[in-house]
Formats: structure tokens, C-alpha cells, sequence
């Protein structure tokens, strides 16, 4: 597949695998954190952690967009489709993510509500057309990567006049989640959690640009890659961050420019603040309250807005007393830390968040490495091969 | 004298008639429809028997039977239908038990308001895909369920095949050292419904791979190659018969991933819907596990035959306590290729 295989060529791996060994001093550890699901799913997917030195450490960070939905607001988007019978559109992983009352929207589904996947937000405009008589609620989710097409959708709507279209914003920012990892005290005071650099997202920063980083960059001392969502743009991500850790540099570098530019897709930033606005606070899965790291909808585009629409109020709820998600997330806890990964808490039956979509920690190691929790002979079959 | 002509029933129409609850009512008008539909379409002579079941000749051999039920949505998609799937998928699920099948038995839900012409044409592609096989239809039976109970149709085949001597095919005899093999390109037949769903088109259109493997099968065992499991990769893929066999035989399993065979308009289409190729269905491919010694002759066989042309050693057996099924990738690492959880859902970015 052109475009794709040569990010996914297994002899170049061979070589920067090669060069990252060089470069990086065996006297110390480097911990990066992956900010992004994307990352996370390519490491694990590809086997990218067996190409790196053991004192290089990959930390999934809280980017699954999924994964920090927390369990309230899909209670909200559930009891849209069972009570308000609304035609309840989103995008496909959010289906399984678990909510109160051992429920999901797939659960809630098989209930008998009105709830449909859609790969775009025209799908659910098309759905809210060709429903006139039924209200039809979109599901938003997302980082930065998603807003811009929930924005348009929005205006979209309101320019043909649709009355039966709304949308229940989850839309959530990626600096502020990095801020309050770097502010944690498990970073900031204990440094239980050694954190040596960001490998930066790669679809979020095509809208928003690599300017937004240079601040963490700058401010918390920690170097910034931003980095494609292939294997091989991981690991150069990773011999860059290794570098600037060698060089005592904190600068935001750029691996992803075939795509991403410094000032980022401005026509969509443009889009998106005419739509949405900041949110005081919104709960984050696993990070709690996190201050102005979400986006509301705005007064003008009132009527669009599920929340003002049927007048929801949200309520928190806790998480699985065992469930490990909240540090997973932070990086302060492995997958494996976790008391309930793998026998409570499978891909069949998630627990916690981390464990829905395979973009989570839990799920991509559970889902691709968990072999690695055993020690698995294969040398038989290697010499049957041979 | 009246003019209405003794014994005179009006045909049905095929053009605008539409399945009617009457049609399920055991009346005149089913048995009109199974006489001037299904009878004259699955045409044989234990169908010409026209009692409620088939009286059939005793098999020589141990006998195999097998089921599927079809639900397919939509129901005509490019390589195929769900008539010819329907008779394809019950005939290789008899098949790869190592049986040449002998009949089929065929039952419809059909929903109240389906087209007659639609009907029709299910219908047809069954009876030509039954005839093409060599195996008939000899008994079936038709309800119809009100609008919305039903997605058009519903097809459930049941087949009954005969295993010849000294044949032994079974998920639970994988061995350490084993080989594996699949038959062909994978995830063509499960990414043809979904870019029809989607409405996805690519410059190669996506055909399903919808096949009756009986024939490639009797090819595979005539190499006297040993081999012990036959399984079609049906719905979850590649990775999910894997880890029924490797979990039915007690055994790990390890696959290189750049032998595994996929065209790179399947794999394109997987990309776009954030999907992973080795859990897409498919409907005319086979997984084989054969001792090592024979795998080299198993695969040629397969190369040679019109169904096999993309054959591919992708893989061996091996000892694992836990069952994994792994595989190396292409980019050099290791990971695991895991039980499907729940439905293959798109990723979101």
C-alpha cells in the first residue's frame, strides 16, 4: 500500500532500532510518554517495544479519547436513547465503553435504544434528514482531531434549518490533560513517575500546530516530538527525544511535517471557536476535574446543543473501587499493576476504561502483549522452521 | 359457459409481487410459490419426491452434518449474494471436515413486503451454486414473518457430507512443529460488504471471495500430505480460527506477518476503517495445519488449484501452555493476535 508501507518498513526499523541502541547511554533510564491512543496502538500493534533498548521505556499517556470519557456523560448520551427515545449517533469504540448499571451504549442498544455508529458527523446529519419526525443526538468525542467536523456539522445544521439535530459535546484539548500530567504531584514533587520527554500527537497537532507545545516545552523543562502515527515515525520520534535528553536540550521538534506545520490548520481553528467555547471544568476518566480542558458549545449555536436542549445535568460517578485506570493513565501504574487486568477486567468485559478501546493501555496490552507477561518458549518452533 | 379456464392460477410476479403473509400460511399461495420458485429452481429428484422430508439413499462412510444460518446485510454485494453464500458456506463447513457433501437442506425467513424479484434471485444463485457444486437441495420450508420481525431474508442450509476412509480431520490435532497454510488472500469477502455498506469505492472494486472449497479440498488431501486441521476463516477471521485451534488442540502458535497474504486494495480498505484484516471474514479461503514434512506439497497443490493461487505458508505450531497465538511482524516486533472482543469497531483516530 503506497504512502503506508514505507512508515511500516521493517529494515528501516532495523536500523534506527540500531542507531537509538547507539545513541542512548546505557548509564540511564529514558521514560517517554506517548500522549496519543494513535501511538499507543502503533507501538503495540507493530512490536515497536522490542525494538528498543531496555532502558528506554515507552509510558502510555491519557490520549485515548475513549478511555477518558468518563462513565457519567455516557449515562447522560444512554439515557438520551432509553427515555428521551432519540436517535443516538457516534463513533464506533465509544459503543462499548462501560457505564452505570453495567450498561454501555451497545447494552443500551440491545435495550431497545435508537443508537447507530457513524464514521462521520455528515452520517449523523444525513440520519437527523431522513429522520424529520425523530430527534436525532450526536455523541461528540474527541481531541482536537475531531472537533473541527462536529463544529461544521453544527453550522451545517444550522444553515439548511435542521430542528431535530443536536450534538452532546465531549470534545476535550490535549495541552490541558499534558499541563495536569505535568502537574501531578507523581511528576512534579515525588517524580515517582520519570517522565524524560512527549512524543506529541500527530492528527491533533495537523489542527492545532506544534506552537501549542513549545510552553510545556519551555515551562516543565521537557523535550516535545511530534510524531506521525506509524511505526517508523515512533521510532524516530523516539532517537530525537533520546537526543535531546543526551544534549540537555527541551525543545519541540517536529517528525511529522509531512503533515504538521507550526501554526496548524488555521481554517479549522477558526471553525471551531466560532462553534465552541472553553468549559470551566469537565471530569476526565482516570484524571478527574480537569480545569478549562473541554469545549462547550456556544450560546449562538444554543439550540444545537444537547445539553441545553433536554436540560441535562451531570453527575459523577465513580469508578470500579479496583480499577487501576486513573494512574494507568498518569503513568503512574502499569496494566499489569492492575488487580483486576485480565481476569476481572478483559476486552470482553472492561472494567475501566483503559480496557474499551484498543487505542487504551490496558486493551493494547492485554489485546498484543500480554505474552509478555509470561515466559513463552517458542525456540521449538523456531527449529521446525529451520 | 363461464370463461375462466379449468385448474387456471394466475403466475406469480415476479416484477411486482411482493412476499405476502399468505405466502407463510401453508395455503394455496405457499404452495404455489415453492412450486413455481423454489421447485422449479433447486430441480432434483429427491425434491420431485414432494413429501415433507427427503428419503435418501444410505451413505457409505462416517457422515458429517453441518449448519449455517445466513443473515448477510446487503444482500447482493459485489462476488456474489446471499443465495450462492448460503449453499458456499454450509458446503465447506461439511467440506473441511475432510467429507465430500453429499445434500443440502434449505429453510426461509422471509420478511412480509420483500420483493418476489429479489426472492427470485436469491433463489437462482442458490440453485446455480448448488448445481455448480454438484451437491442439491433435496428438502426445504418457507415462513414469513411480518415487516420489520426480518431483514428481507433469512437462509439456513444444513449439509450432510460422507468422510472417506482413513480421513481424520479435526481442530484438536495441531501438534507443535505443524505448519500452517491458508488457502489465499484474506478479508476480500467481509471488506466487499463493508465498502457496499459504506458505500466505499476503490479504483479495484473489492469482490467477495464467496467459493464452494469441496473441490480444493479433495485436491489438498490427495497429496497424502498429513494433515490435520481443515477450517474455513469464516466470520472473525483468520485470527479467530486460529485461536479456536490452537485452544481446541492445546497449543501455541506463531505467524510471520509479511507471508500472510492480503491485496492491497482489502488492505487499503481495512486502513480507512481503522480495521485489522486478520479478523475479516471470508468465504472461500481455508486455514490448513499439516505435519511439516508434507507442507511444501500441500502448498504447491494449492497453488495449482483455481481457489488456491495465493497460498501462503504463514505460520507454525508450537508449544504454549497459555494458547497464545502470536506473530511476528513486519516491522520486526512481537505481539499477540488475540480473540476478536465482542464486534471489530473502528478506532476512532
Amino acid at each position: 500500500m503506497k504512502y503506508v508501507d514505507e512508515f511500516r518498513d521493517g529494515e528501516v526499523a532495523k536500523g534506527l532500532a540500531l542507531a537509538i541502541a547507539v545513541e542512548a547511554k546505557p548509564s540511564r533510564n529514558y521514560s517517554f510518554m506517548e500522549f496519543c491512543g494513535g501511538h499507543t496502538h502503533a507501538i503495540s500493534r507493530y512490536g515497536v517495544s522490542d525494538l528498543l533498548p531496555p532502558n528506554v521505556r515507552m509510558i502510555h499517556g491519557p490520549g485515548c479519547p475513549v478511555c477518558v470519557l468518563p462513565i457519567g456523560r455516557i449515562d447522560l448520551a444512554i439515557r438520551l436513547a432509553l427515555d428521551r427515545g432519540v436517535i443516538l449517533a457516534t463513533y464506533g469504540d465509544t459503543l462499548r465503553v462501560p457505564a452505570s448499571g453495567g450498561l454501555s451504549l451497545l447494552k443500551a442498544k440491545a435495550r431497545g435504544g435508537d443508537i447507530r455508529m457513524v464514521y462521520s458527523t455528515a452520517d449523523a446529519l444525513k440520519i437527523a434528514r431522513e429522520n424529520p419526525q425523530r430527534e436525532v443526538v450526536f455523541l461528540a468525542i474527541g481531541f482536537e482531531t475531531t472537533t473541527p467536523p462536529t463544529a461544521l456539522a453544527i453550522r451545517q445544521a444550522q444553515q439548511e434549518g435542521l430542528k431535530n439535530f443536536s450534538v452532546l459535546c465531549n470534545h476535550v484539548l490535549t495541552p490541558s490533560a499534558i499541563t495536569h500530567i505535568l502537574e501531578s504531584p507523581e511528576v512534579r514533587q515525588y517524580g515517582t513517575v520519570p517522565l524524560d520527554g512527549f512524543i506529541g500527537p500527530a492528527h491533533v497537532s495537523t489542527v492545532i500546530g506544534s506552537r501549542p507545545y513549545e510552553h510545556f516545552a519551555e515551562e516543565y523543562r521537557k523535550p516535545v516530538v511530534i510524531a506521525g502515527f506509524e511505526p517508523l515515525d515512533v521510532m524516530q520520534a523516539v532517537r530525537m527525544l533520546v537526543r535531546q535528553v543526551n544534549e540537555g536540550r527541551a525543545e519541540v521538534e517536529n517528525e511529522f511535517s509531512r503533515a504538521v506545520t507550526r501554526d496548524g490548520n488555521l481554517k479549522a481553528q477558526t471553525l471551531v471557536s466560532e462553534v465552541f467555547e472553553l468549559r470551566r471544568s469537565f471530569e476526565w476518566r482516570g484524571l478527574g476535574e480537569v480545569p478549562y480542558s473541554a469545549l462547550q458549545i456556544r450560546a449562538g449555536f444554543a439550540e444545537f446543543d444537547a445539553e441545553r436542549r433536554y436540560n441535562l445535568t451531570y453527575v459523577p460517578v465513580p469508578d470500579n473501587k479496583a480499577c487501576e485506570c486513573g494512574a494507568i493513565l498518569r503513568g503512574v501504574k502499569k496494566p499489569q499493576d492492575c488487580k483486576i487486568f485480565g481476569t476481572v477486567c478483559t476486552p470482553e468485559n472492561p472494567m475501566g476504561s483503559c480496557m474499551v478501546s484498543s487505542e487504551g493501555a490496558c486493551a493494547a496490552h492485554y489485546s498484543y502483549g500480554r505474552y509478555k507477561d509470561f515466559p513463552v518458549e517458542v525456540a521449538q518452533a523456531r527449529e521446525a522452521r529451520a | 359457459m363461464s370463461g375462466v379456464r379449468k385448474n387456471y392460477v394466475r403466475p406469480l410476479d415476479f416484477k411486482q409481487g411482493r412476499v405476502d403473509m399468505s405466502h407463510g400460511s401453508g395455503g394455496r399461495a405457499m404452495a404455489q410459490l415453492i412450486e413455481e420458485l423454489f421447485a422449479a429452481a433447486f430441480v432434483n429428484e429427491y425434491l420431485a419426491q414432494g413429501n415433507d422430508g427427503a428419503l435418501l439413499p444410505p451413505p457409505s462412510g462416517r457422515l458429517v452434518m453441518a449448519t449455517d444460518a445466513h443473515v448477510v446485510s446487503p444482500l447482493f454485494f459485489p462476488g456474489g449474494d446471499i443465495g450462492c453464500l448460503s449453499i458456499h458456506g454450509t458446503i465447506n463447513d461439511v467440506a473441511v471436515m475432510g467429507a465430500q457433501p453429499l445434500w443440502i437442506a434449505a429453510s426461509f425467513i422471509l420478511e412480509e413486503g420483500f420483493p418476489l424479484g429479489e426472492l427470485k434471485r436469491v433463489v437462482d444463485s442458490m440453485a446455480a451454486a448448488a448445481r455448480e457444486a454438484g451437491v442439491p437441495i433435496v428438502t426445504g420450508d418457507t415462513k414469513v414473518v411480518e415487516q420489520g420481525n426480518a431483514d428481507g431474508v433469512f437462509i439456513t442450509t444444513t449439509g450432510v457430507g460422507v468422510v472417506p476412509e482413513g480421513v481424520l480431520l479435526s481442530g484438536d490435532r495441531a501438534r507443535p512443529g505443524d505448519a500452517i497454510l491458508v488457502s489465499g488472500t484474506l478479508g476480500d469477502h467481509g471488506m466487499a460488504i463493508m465498502s457496499k455498506r459504506e458505500n466505499l469505492s476503490f479504483d479495484a472494486p473489492i469482490v467477495s471471495d464467496t467459493a464452494a472449497l469441496h473441490g480444493l479440498i479433495v485436491t489438498l488431501l490427495a497429496t497424502g500430505a498429513d494433515i490435520r486441521v481443515l477450517r474455513d476463516p469464516t466470520r472473525g477471521g483468520l485470527a479467530t480460527t486460529l485461536n479456536e485451534i490452537a485452544r481446541q488442540s492445546g497449543v501455541g502458535m506463531l505467524l510471520e506477518e509479511s507471508a500472510i497474504p492480503v491485496k492491497p486494495v482489502v488492505a487499503a480498505a481495512c486502513e480507512f476503517l481503522g480495521l485489522d484484516p486478520l479478523y475479516v471474514a471470508n468465504e472461500g479461503k481455508l486455514v490448513a495445519i499439516c505435519a511439516v514434512a508434507g507442507a511444501e506439497r500441500l502448498l504447491s497443490a494449492m497453488r495449482n488449484h483455481p481457489l488456491g493461487r495465493d497460498a501462503a505458508l504463514v505460520g507454525t505450531v508450537h508449544q504454549d501452555a497459555h494458547h497464545f497465538v502470536q506473530m511476528k511482524t513486519s516491522f520486526g516486533g512481537r505481539r499477540i493476535v488475540d480473540w476478536l472482543s465482542g464486534e471489530q469497531l473502528p478506532r476512532i483516530c
